[in-house]
């Protein structure tokens, strides 16, 4: 899957998950800072990912996603690894 | 029960006393009921038989709380057959009663792990169904002990006070998502655990209760009941003390 592809799914998801303005959301948008996310939103969008892209991604990875790209970046890799 | 499908509560511990009676008391309520068990599958087998012989939905399934790959093969087991677990009863618990002097690490280490460890797991794993659900019920027992402490049981009480604040942490956390997260504390009920105990212990614990005797676990259950339920919704780290007034 390109990477524009997870994006753009990945948007999706922040949309009908969390409920997010789809306007806001670009690679460089701070989940905490920009988008009002907590750190348990964090965790549930990638629990979301997880059922999405059908991928694991584990907890020490988890933790370094704060921005919207990092996720994408996340996604695109364990999918084409 | 707001119609729909039953909701699905898994009771860690409940083939025997305390345990059982909650089983008994949430399949009563309508919910389908998992009836976790370490080692005595006839006792489990009779709670689910009780269940379905009134009408209800229950499954049985062996599983050691205290260990990582048991608690993941026991939800995996649970999601394929009931689905994800709205109301999770951590219960599960043992005790290895002992002068703190004469305790041995190995007393120390399973007690801690069965009561408190298990309940860790239990709760994490229930946790992302309830979080994509917006719902979910986390009942902790704990015990007077975890309250008050007891001599005798450093051990089982250290356990106990560990879940309390555990329970309050989880209240916490996943508050904002319609999760609640409370404890009950059972003072002296009737069961193996407490048919342990000595009449002279058992006669002066019942003088210190304010009701002057032991509880059934029936009691314990109802409080189980309440607090599983749509009723209870804006109550949570709280805990409730089923204890006949021995902690006043």
């Amino acid at each position: 899957m390109e990477r524009n592809e997870v994006s753009e799914k990945l948007t999706g998801v922040l949309v009908s998950e969390l409920g997010l303005d789809a306007e806001k959301i670009n690679d460089e948008a701070h989940f905490e800072e920009d988008l009002d996310v907590d750190s348990l939103g964090v965790v549930e969008l990638l629990m979301a990912l997880e059922d999405e892209f059908g991928v694991k991604i584990p907890d020490e990875e988890a933790e370094s996603i704060m921005t919207v790209g990092q996720a994408v970046d996340l996604v695109h890799t364990k999918l084409n690894a | 029960m707001t119609g729909g499908d039953s909701r699905v509560a898994l009771v860690t511990g409940s083939s025997r006393g305390i345990g059982r009676a909650i089983a008994l008391r949430l399949a009563e309520d309508g919910h389908a009921v998992v009836v976790n068990y370490s080692a005595n599958s006839s006792a489990a087998a009779d709670v689910v038989a009780r269940i379905e012989s009134a009408g209800g939905r229950a499954m049985s399934a062996q599983a050691d709380v205290s260990d990582p790959d048991q608690v993941d093969g026991l939800f995996a087991l649970v999601a394929a057959e009931l689905g994800t677990v709205d109301v999770l009863v951590n219960n599960a618990g043992i005790t290895r009663d002992n002068l703190l002097l004469r305790m041995t690490h190995e007393d120390f280490d399973s007690v801690i792990q069965t009561n408190l460890r298990s309940a860790f797991l239990c709760t994490k794993a229930s946790l992302r169904g309830m979080l994509k659900a917006r719902w979910g019920r986390i009942i902790s027992i704990a015990s007077v002990a975890g309250i008050s402490g007891n001599a005798g049981q450093a051990n089982y009480a250290a356990s106990k006070a560990g879940m309390i604040a555990f329970a309050k942490s989880i209240a916490k956390e996943v508050g904002s998502r319609g999760i609640t997260s409370n404890v009950v504390a059972p003072g002296y009920i009737e069961t193996d655990m407490t048919d342990a105990l000595g009449e002279g212990v058992k006669e002066s614990a019942s003088a210190a209760v304010a009701l002057g005797r032991f509880g059934q676990p029936e009691e314990v259950a109802e409080a189980v009941g309440f607090l599983a339920s749509d009723a209870s919704s804006y109550i949570t780290g709280q805990v409730l003390a089923v204890d006949g007034g021995i902690t006043l």
